[in-house]
């Protein structure tokens, strides 16, 4: 390397990363990793995933299937099974009615649908709107596929739920989508059908495309997932993104879908084929197992993280950090005004001082500040003894 | 009755009245109340400690014994299951479909004191027409609790 050289400059002072990447802001929370790093005893409710493993008949699908030898790619579009099944499951929950053979792509968890979905649609500069506080990887996919993102805060006095009068406002002859993200992550909030039913009639109006990042939706309590693209007129501008990774406990397998109409998973195909071209085929047994008897686990799994989600969301709320009830996912998103301190003080310094790990809402962007995000798939142990943390913390901390 | 109450419960006994109402949502009388009632129709049979003794190289046998029942005029299986698990040696037993008809688990000190009470008690009762011993060697799993080299599988601590 020569010392003369700006860094990031080739001998010709050309940046190597190109403008695109350099621009995208890194992860929030990368501090947060490195001092994790050198603790120990800590209790993290920073995770976003489930703390079960996967049940054991669907791993037994994915390892029987390596040991009969299927260990080949498979067809771009996903096992021809597993989209069959994919199709009985949609309509099953939601009466929608997906083919098979076009208009379901299986992808490498939502994370790829999301980013296929992106590239498939965007023109420079294209507008997508989107709820804040935001999933982290919303933004960044936006960008990615050369366009620009808009994000409506949500406020606690509406539950995080996003109106469609604020969407609207936001709207501009360079809007093509709306991303939605119910049950959210960070937030737990959910959608009324209600409000729903509003927001899709902006996007037929304004002619938008509907991304809907239903990951989460097995995972509510006490209310029923309303599906966007299952009302009226929808299903056709809809990219429904659904997930294996939450539901199922499947995140480190890596397998999603994508279902949308033909001529939008045709296009997300013909980038998938060349980018990623299928989906490992283990994860694919394993998936099709999922759907044909993993609904007895998954009810299971729901009535343990209720039991979690109720003593997280009561002990918040006794020690003073006001938690709004989150009817999905499982997240809770506790205020921490009661301190007086910012989201990443309060993370940080409740880290350091009590060993418990949250993630400060600023990570999901400016409306996420002010608020913290606790998971509560951990065991009961760990959420007991981390909120009798976290109220020390606050007693020491009360301004 | 709230099935609830008593799923948690049959996961950890200890859970206090308080924690059962915090997952929930139930005040902690209603959850009381729920649990005199289960206890006193015996649905809560009694409250117990799943123990691996063999960490502790104690000696304790355990075996299962299928029993073969002669059936017999005027004695049903319970009458027969009855003359059986009132021997304190028998730990649980279940009348079984298949080729044998009662399970009969037993625990005891060492294994001349099964051998003895599957010849000398269960072996001399006259519906008994015959038994098949087996010793348990060693414990894997355990009312749905894995003993034994589970490793602990670690999360990432943080993720987004
Ligand atoms: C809202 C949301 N969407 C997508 C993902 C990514 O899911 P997958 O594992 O299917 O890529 C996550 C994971 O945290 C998430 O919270």
């Amino acid at each position: 390397m020569s010392a003369r050289r700006p860094q990031g400059r080739s001998q010709r002072g050309r940046a190597r990363i190109s403008q695109r990447v350099g621009e995208l802001s890194p992860s929030g929370i990368r501090k947060f990793f490195d001092m994790l790093a050198t603790m120990e005893d800590v209790i993290s409710l920073g995770v976003g995933e489930p703390d079960f493993a996967t049940p054991w008949h669907i791993s037994e699908a994915g390892i029987s299937g390596i040991e009969k030898g299927y260990t080949m790619y498979t067809s771009n579009r996903g096992m021809l099974e597993l989209r069959q099944e994919l199709s009985r499951n949609l309509s099953a929950r939601y009466g929608l009615t997906y083919d098979p053979d076009s208009e379901i792509l299986v992808t490498v968890g939502v994370s790829e649908g999301l980013d296929l979905a992106m590239r498939a649609i965007i023109n420079p500069k294209d507008e997508v709107i989107s709820p804040e506080p935001t999933y982290v990887a919303y933004e960044p996919s936006t960008l990615l596929a050369g366009g620009r993102f808009v994000p409506v805060p949500t406020t606690v006095e509406n539950n995080f739920r996003v109106k469609a009068a604020d969407i609207e406002k936001r709207i501009t002859g360079r809007t093509k989508a709306i991303l939605l993200g119910y049950p959210n992550n960070p937030t737990g909030a959910v959608m009324e059908k209600a409000d729903l039913e509003e927001i899709a009639e902006l996007a037929q109006r304004h002619d938008l495309v509907m991304i809907s990042d239903e990951i989460y939706d097995q995972l509510v309590y006490g209310v029923k997932h309303v599906c966007i693209a299952s009302l009226p007129e929808m299903k056709e501008r809809t990219i429904f993104l659904g997930g294996f990774s939450k539901a199922y406990a499947m995140t480190g397998w890596r397998i999603g879908y994508a279902a949308a109409s033909e001529e939008i998973i045709e296009a997300m195909t013909k980038i998938h084929q060349y980018t990623m071209m299928c989906v490992p085929i283990m994860a694919q047994m394993a998936a099709i197992e999922a759907l044909k008897s993993g609904e007895a686990a998954v009810k299971e799994m729901v009535a343990d993280y209720d039991r979690r989600r109720r003593v997280m969301v009561k002990g918040l709320n006794a020690i003073g950090l006001s938690c709004f009830e989150p009817k999905g996912a499982f997240y809770a998103f506790p205020s921490v005004a009661v301190t007086g301190l910012s989201s990443e003080e309060f993370a940080e310094k409740l880290l350091i001082e009590e060993r418990v790990a949250v993630v400060p809402g600023v990570a999901f962007g400016g409306s996420g500040e002010g608020y913290v995000r606790c998971c509560y798939a951990t065991a009961l142990d760990e959420i007991r003894e981390a909120l009798r943390r976290m109220r020390r913390f606050v007693q020491r901390h009360k301004s | 009755m709230n099935r609830e109450v008593l799923e948690i419960l049959e996961k950890d006994a200890k859970v206090t009245l308080k924690q059962i109402s915090a997952m929930t949502g139930l005040s902690v009388a209603q959850v009381r109340k729920t649990i005199e009632e289960a206890e006193k129709n015996r649905v809560i049979v009694k409250y117990k400690t799943v123990i691996n003794w063999d960490k502790l190289e104690d000696e304790r046998v355990r075996a299962l014994i299928e029993v073969k029942i002669q059936p017999q005029k005027d004695v049903g299986f319970d009458a027969i299951a009855e003359r059986i698990y009132r021997f304190s040696e028998a730990h649980s037993v279940y009348l079984v479909s298949g080729p044998y008809d009662l399970a009969v688990f037993v625990v005891a000190k060492t294994e001349h004191d099964v051998s003895k009470f599957v010849s000398e008690k269960l072996a001399a009762l006259e519906s008994v027409q015959g038994t098949v011993t087996h010793f348990f060697l060693k414990p894997y799993k355990e009312d749905g609790e894995v003993l034994e080299g589970q490793e602990k599988v670690r999360r990432q601590p943080l993720t987004l």
